[in-house]
């Protein structure tokens, strides 16, 4: 028996959002903000389908009576996608200055073991 | 002014900081060179006139605001709640109000000094304060996600104002968190949808008791999410540990700016928890009570504790806040008028009062050589008396002496909390608090003013007179609120007492006809058209 579309795009996010916690929990910077991004993408996938899955429904109002997809929530996840475009950028700057200000990519500012100067 | 733009008043809060903000922007800032000085002086006469004109604008809207009316901006003219509205009440009309407050004295001390060590302060500043004002008053929960967004995004940069190893180390720390949190809150806010169909604050009060069943186990999952979120912005523990951190590597200026932020994820958890899975919510109905009281006392105690702990000002101060803001969601958590009205009186003194102690003890410790904000003895300040003075009015009122506003604040919550059952634990966990944060900073205060070492050099000048005037007008406005305890205790009272009737607020917002009887399918169902 074929699986669902609701089956798998709930057992994607959930796979998707599992990497992006386990990338977040590393100790540097760049899977840090690598697990950031792709927890986005889990969450905007997730608003998406808020909406409830429609196959060939556009989110137009008025075509004759049938079936439409929300199309509020496709508004919010143009929003998201946009703020998560403009952090993911600033972080990336900012790991990029912490790297340069302490030598190291750890996101504790110092290689484990080593004592932290402040 | 005309009746056309009485009735824009509104939405001006959040304009005013955009447009300068903008402004500030083509400016530009300057490049370290001599010839661009006189910039950055006509951007700090900008940025100071506007928050000036701001605070002219919120007082406006509290006296409109005092006699109950429900002001509704349609942004668009998009009837509620298909669009989205700004919605001024007693409580907003009040936060914007404390907001203002807060910015004038915080942007008059940063223009004496703090300002030129980065760039774009005051842009980024006007940013913040756009971010906070829509917040504020915002009657759309996606809406209120977007201004959270900005005034974030405006207090990373400012946070990291001025630069430096440790700034860096914990400015990482402090976006990656706050970006997990804005995650969450998407996801809440998309469950949220789900289940109810609107994302308008009016319409989800009206909807939310609808939610039966499995649904209503899912919706509350939704709301504990936000809580989450909320709780982490506000500092709840267990999630507090951030804020210390950030605040005493912010530069005193941003530090005593991000006093009203944390204030934010209170004013969201009153919004959504006390209000929306308030009471009449149906299953849902006072979904976080038997979280939020447990979780209060748990934050003022972490709070204390890390008063007494704190080896430096900054740190200190920050303990202070987190402490107060378990007092603040204790009153909330009691989820009741008289309880509201102290939490909302005690929320603008410690506001206040935080904010000016995270300028003063920059004054201080910048008369003590290079110890600096450390708590150990170094040679006498320039001018004890001066400073002395007003460390002791500030740690007074925090810890709740009287006749200074934090007793005030913490009276009137005990008063309301007497017949509550926990009433012996949150008058052990006040009284406590209050003792310990006194020894704390009377520890503090006495190594800062009387122990000093005569054997280290001094030569440290006086204060500039105008750091000084911008950090006496934040401890004036809190002894302010001391003087005129009577009419905005009305005011307050008053506040809470609009915040519980959710049929008035629906009215406004939605109309008569409004809300459940709008043209939508709720959840949606794939028709066109729709339902009714």
């Amino acid at each position: 028996m074929m699986p669902s579309m609701e089956f798998l795009v709930a057992t994607g996010i959930g796979g998707v959002t599992a990497c992006g916690i386990w990338l977040m929990l590393r100790g540097r910077t760049f899977p840090v903000v690598l697990g950031l991004t792709v927890l986005g993408y889990a969450v905007n996938v997730f608003i998406f389908a808020m909406g409830r899955l429609w196959s060939n429904a556009p989110p137009i109002v008025g075509n004759g009576g049938a079936q439409i997809a929300d199309p509020l929530p496709q508004a919010l996840v143009l929003t998201a996608i946009v703020i998560g475009f403009a952090t993911t950028g600033f972080v990336i700057e900012l790991a990029l200055r912490s790297h340069h200000e302490s030598g190291t990519d750890q996101v504790d500012g110092a290689e484990p073991g080593q004592e932290n100067a402040s | 002014m005309s009746m056309g733009l009485i009735d824009q008043l509104p939405a001006a809060p959040v304009l005013l900081p955009a447009a300068t903000a903008v402004l500030l922007l083509l400016i530009g800032d300057h490049d370290g060179s001599e010839h661009n000085l006189s910039r950055q002086t006509l951007s700090a006469r900008i940025a100071i006139g506007s928050a000036l004109l701001g605070l002219i604008i919120a007082i406006q809207l509290m006296l409109q605001a005092a006699d109950g009316t429900l002001m509704v901006y349609r942004m668009g003219e998009w009837p509620a709640p298909f669009g989205i509205v700004l919605v001024v009440d007693r409580l907003s009309a009040m936060m914007l109000l404390l907001t203002s407050l807060v910015a004038l004295p915080v942007l008059l001390y940063a223009s004496g000094g703090w300002a030129g060590h980065g760039r774009y302060f005051y842009a980024l500043f006007q940013f913040q304060l756009m971010g906070l004002n829509g917040a504020f008053v915002t009657g759309d929960l996606f809406n209120l996600f977007v201004f959270f967004e900005v005034l974030l995004i405006a207090s990373y940069v400012l946070m990291l104002h001025g630069l430096g190893r440790e700034r860096l180390r914990v400015g990482v720390h402090y976006v990656v968190l706050n970006l997990s949190a804005s995650a969450l809150f998407l996801i809440g806010l998309a469950l949220l949808y789900a289940l109810t169909g609107t994302l308008n604050m009016a319409d989800l009060a009206l909807r939310a008791p609808l939610v039966t069943g499995p649904d209503a186990v899912v919706l509350q999952v939704a709301a504990l999410l936000l809580l989450v979120v909320f709780g982490f912005k506000a500092a709840l523990a267990p999630l507090s540990v951030w804020l210390p951190a950030t605040y005493a590597a912010a530069s005193a200026p941003v530090a005593a700016l991000f006093a009203i932020m944390t204030k934010v994820g209170v004013y969201a958890i009153w919004r959504v928890h006390g209000v929306i899975f308030g009471a009449d919510a149906g299953a849902s109905e006072l979904l976080v009570q038997p979280l939020l009281m447990p979780l209060a006392v748990l934050t003022s105690v972490i709070g204390v504790l890390g008063v007494l702990a704190a080896q430096t000002l900054p740190r200190l101060v920050a303990w202070l806040t987190v402490a107060s803001v378990g007092t603040i969601l204790m009153a909330i958590g009691l989820f009741g008028a008289q309880a509201w009205s102290a939490a909302l009186y005690y929320m603008a003194h410690s506001t206040l009062t935080a904010a000016g102690l995270f300028l003063l003890i920059e004054l201080v410790a910048a008369q003590r050589g290079e110890v600096g904000s450390r708590i150990e003895p170094a040679s006498p300040v320039a001018q004890p008396a001066l400073l002395g003075f007003m460390m002791l009015l500030a740690a007074a009122s925090s810890v709740g002496l009287p006749p200074l506003p934090g007793f005030i604040g913490k009276l009137m919550l005990l008063q309301a909390s007497s017949a509550h059952v926990y009433a012996g634990l949150i008058w052990t966990i006040v009284l406590l608090a209050g003792f310990l944060s006194l020894m704390g900073l009377a520890r503090a205060g006495s190594t800062l003013f009387w122990h000093v070492r005569t054997d280290m050099p001094s030569g440290a000048s006086g204060v500039s007179p105008s750091l000084l005037t911008a950090t006496a007008f934040l401890l004036a406005m809190s002894v302010a609120m001391s003087v005129f305890a009577a009419p905005l205790q009305r005011y307050t009272a008053a506040a809470a007492d609009q915040l519980l009737d959710r049929r008035a607020y629906a009215n406004a917002v939605l109309g008569e006809q409004g809300g459940l009887d709008a043209r939508t399918v709720r959840p949606y169902t794939g028709q066109s058209g729709g339902t009714r």
